[in-house]
C-alpha cells in the first residue's frame, strides 16, 4: 500500500493508457459521419466509436444478454486482466463462470462510457480532422447520452432486448435511463448503490474535484494532452476527495484508525504519519496513470446532470409509468453518498407506477465501495433475482449453455 | 417471520391461497421469508409483490426470485395508488403493526380485496393462563414474552369483525381455524370460534 509506483513504470502505464484511448486492445464498434450520435447538448457526435468487452455466448433466441454499466472511473474491463494496470477485471466477484452473472449463462456486455477514456470517444480522443485531442470542445455528456451509446452498440451487435442491465453508482444512473429511455427493451433491471438524481452534496464534491483538477497549473486550459503535460496534482487530489466519499466512517476506524504509517510517532511535520494519509496518496496516485483529468470533468458533469423525476415533469413516478422492467434495487446501509432513502425514492416511484420492484438493504460498513466488494448478501440477491427473471423469461439453464 | 413459526406451522397459509382467484395481482404485506407469494405464484400464477420489514426475510424472498420491498406496513402503505392489485394480504401481521386500522383502510383503497388472518386472543387457552396463572399468555403460535414481543396490538375473532364494521367493510368469508389447524363449523357461532378457534382468516371488500 505504502509502496512508490516507480516513475518508469507509471510512464509505461501512461504510454499503455494513452494508446487505449484511440486504438484500444478491447471490441470497438465505429460509427461513421452519417451515423451520429444525437446528444442531449443539442449537437451530433459523429464520427465516434465505443469500445467493449463480451463475455459467454448469445442464445439463438438473443435472450440472454445482460449490458453491465460501469461507474464512474470503471471501465470495460469487468472480467478480464486490466490491459493499462494489468489488475483483475473490478467485478470479477459478480461476473465470470459460476459468478452470480454467470458468464456460462449470460451474454454479458460491458461498454466503456461514453465521455470515457478506455476507447469510446472522450475529450482525450483524436479528433480526426484536426489529429489533436478533442478536450473541451466535446459538448457536455449526460447519463442519457451514455446509455443512448450503448443502445447504439447493442443494436449493433443485433440484440433487440437486454435480458438485464446491471451496474451501481453512475453505472446504476444508467441502469435507470435505460429503463426509461427504452423500457421495451430491457426485462430486467438492477440499479445499485444509486438515485433518480445527484444530491446538492454529491455535486459539492464533484465541484471539489473539477475545482483541484482546473487549479493545477499544467491543466493548460484542457489542452495538456497537445501541450504535454498531465494535470496529476489536481487529478490525483480529485481522487482522493472522491474516494473518501466511497467508504465510510466505521469503516475507515475498521481499517486504519488512527494507526501511523511506518513510525513509532508522529513527525511534527506534513508528510503522511498516518496509514490513511499514505493509503489516500497512494490512491491518487495510481488513479493518475489510468485516467484522464477531462474525461474525469465531464464524467463528473454527467452525473451532476442527471435528474430523473426533472426529466419528467417532476414526478419520478411518471418516468416509469407502464413500464413492464423487473426491477432490483440494492442499497447498503454505510453509503452515505447513494444513502438508502435514495434507493427507496425509486421504490416508491416505482411501486406508484405499478412496476415489479424489489428491494434490499444490505447491511455493511464499507460504504459506497461495498457494491464493488465481496459482500455475500449482494451476491445471493443477484443470483436469485436473475434466476427468477430467468424463469420469467423463458431462460432454462440448459439452453443457455454455450 | 414476525411470528418466527416455520413454514409448516402456516396452515392459514394454506387457508389464504385457498381465497385468492388465480392470475390476480397480489400484494402480501409482511411477507416474511416468502412462503405465501411463492405458494401463490406456484399454484394461482398471481402477479405477487411483497413488503418485509426484516432484512434477513427480505434478502431471502428476492433469492427466490420473489418482488419483494424491504418496508413498514404502517409507514409505506401510503406510496402505493388506490386499486393497485386484486387482493392485498396481510398474514398474521396486523397485530405487529402500531396503527392496524389504518392498515386495514389502506389495504382495502390500494386492493379490491384484502384478506387478513390474526391470531385469536380470545382462545380459550389464552384466557385460561390470565385467568389461572395471571400472566401474559405464551403458547407455540405466540412464543415471545410480554417485554420482547412485536405483537403490539393483539385482538380477537370478535374483535376484528367488529373493527371491519367499524371500517364500513364487507366481511364475504371468514374461516377459522382451531388449534389443530383444522377449519372449525362454518355454522358454529360467532362466541364458538372466538373461544376456539386459534387463528381466523378473514376475506375482506370495500
Amino acid at each position: 500500500m505504502n509502496s512508490i509506483v516507480s516513475d518508469n513504470a507509471a510512464d509505461a502505464i501512461e504510454a499503455a493508457q494513452h494508446r487505449e484511448v484511440d486504438t484500444p486492445s478491447s471490441a470497438v464498434m465505429r460509427f461513421s459521419k452519417d451515423k451520429p450520435l444525437r446528444l442531449d447538448a443539442g449537437v451530433d457526435l459523429a464520427p465516434w466509436q465505443i469500445a467493449y468487452q463480451t463475455y459467454g455466448t448469445l442464445n439463438d433466441d438473443r435472450s440472454n444478454a445482460i449490458l453491465i454499466c460501469h461507474a464512474l472511473t470503471g471501465d470495460q474491463h469487468v472480467a478480464n486482466q486490466h490491459p493499462v494496470t494489468g489488475k483483475p477485471g473490478w467485478w470479477e466477484l459478480m461476473v465470470g463462470p459460476g459468478r452470480p452473472i454467470d458468464t456460462d449463462r449470460y451474454f454479458v456486455i460491458c461498454s466503456n462510457v461514453l465521455g470515457g477514456c478506455l476507447g469510446t470517444t472522450g475529450p482525450a480522443s483524436t479528433d480526426p480532422e484536426t489529429g489533436k485531442a478533442i478536450g473541451l470542445d466535446l459538448p457536455v455528456i449526460t447519463v442519457r447520452d451514455m446509455v443512448n451509446a450503448q443502445a447504439m452498440l447493442i443494436d449493433g451487435l443485433g440484440i433487440d432486448s437486454l435480458f438485464c442491465a446491471v451496474g451501481g453508482s453512475m453505472g446504476g444512473m444508467q441502469v435507470l435511463q435505460w429503463a426509461v429511455s427504452y423500457p421495451e427493451r430491457v426485462f430486467s433491471a438492477i440499479p445499485i448503490a444509486t438515485g433518480a438524481r445527484h444530491s446538492s452534496q454529491n455535486i459539492a464534491f464533484h465541484e471539489v474535484g473539477r475545482q483541484a483538477i482546473m487549479a493545477d497549473p499544467d491543466w493548460r486550459g484542457g489542452r495538456y494532452l497537445e501541450e504535454d503535460t498531465r494535470p496529476s496534482k489536481g487529478l490525483a487530489v480529485a481522487r482522493m476527495t472522491a474516494h473518501i466519499t466511497y467508504l465510510s466512517e466505521a469503516g475507515l476506524h475498521r481499517k486504519f484508525g488512527r494507526s501511523l504509517q511506518d513510525r513509532d510517532a508522529v513527525t511534527f511535520g506534513f508528510d503522511a504519519d498516518f496509514q490513511i494519509e499514505s493509503y489516500l496518496r497512494y490512491q491518487g496516485m495510481t488513479f493518475v496513470d489510468r485516467f484522464d483529468a477531462n474525461s474525469y470533468l465531464y464524467m463528473t458533469r454527467a452525473m451532476d446532470y442527471f435528474d430523473l423525476a426533472a426529466d419528467n415533469g417532476g414526478v419520478l413516478a411518471n418516468a416509469f409509468m407502464g413500464s413492464k422492467t423487473r426491477f432490483c434495487l440494492v442499497s447498503f446501509t454505510s453509503d452515505w453518498l447513494f444513502p438508502t432513502p435514495e434507493s427507496r425514492a425509486i421504490v416508491h416511484a416505482l411501486n406508484a407506477a405499478g412496476a415489479s420492484v424489489s428491494f434490499v438493504e444490505i447491511e455493511s460498513d464499507r460504504g459506497h465501495d461495498s457494491f464493488l466488494l465481496d459482500e455475500p448478501e449482494l451476491f445471493k440477491t443477484v443470483t436469485g433475482f436473475l434466476a427468477g427473471a430467468g424463469r420469467a423469461r423463458g431462460l432454462g439453464p440448459s439452453e443457455t449453455m454455450g | 417471520m414476525i411470528n418466527g413459526k416455520p413454514a409448516e406451522a402456516r396452515v392459514d397459509l394454506k387457508v389464504v391461497a385457498e381465497l385468492v382467484e388465480p392470475d390476480a395481482r397480489v400484494l402480501d404485506i409482511g411477507c416474511g421469508n416468502g412462503d405465501l407469494l411463492k405458494l401463490l405464484e406456484d399454484t394461482k400464477n398471481v402477479d405477487g409483490r411483497g413488503i418485509e420489514l426484516s432484512q434477513a426475510g427480505v434478502n431471502m424472498s428476492v433469492a427466490r426470485g420473489l418482488s419483494v420491498i424491504q418496508g413498514d406496513a404502517d409507514t409505506d402503505l401510503v406510496n402505493y395508488p388506490d386499486d393497485s392489485f386484486d387482493y392485498v394480504i396481510l398474514s398474521q401481521t396486523v397485530q405487529a403493526t402500531y396503527a392496524p386500522k389504518e392498515v386495514v383502510e389502506h389495504m382495502l383503497r390500494i386492493g379490491r380485496r384484502a384478506i387478513v388472518s390474526i391470531p385469536n386472543f380470545g382462545h380459550w387457552r389464552l384466557r385460561g393462563q390470565i385467568f389461572f396463572r395471571g400472566r401474559m399468555p405464551v403458547t407455540r403460535n405466540l412464543p415471545y414474552s410480554w417485554y420482547d414481543t412485536p405483537n403490539i396490538h393483539f385482538c380477537t375473532i370478535r374483535d376484528f369483525v367488529q373493527l371491519v364494521h367499524e371500517i364500513d367493510a364487507r366481511l364475504e368469508k371468514a374461516v377459522a381455524l382451531n388449534a389443530g389447524g383444522q377449519r372449525m363449523p362454518v355454522s358454529a357461532p360467532w362466541w364458538f370460534w372466538n373461544l376456539f378457534g386459534e387463528q381466523a382468516v378473514f376475506l375482506l371488500r370495500r
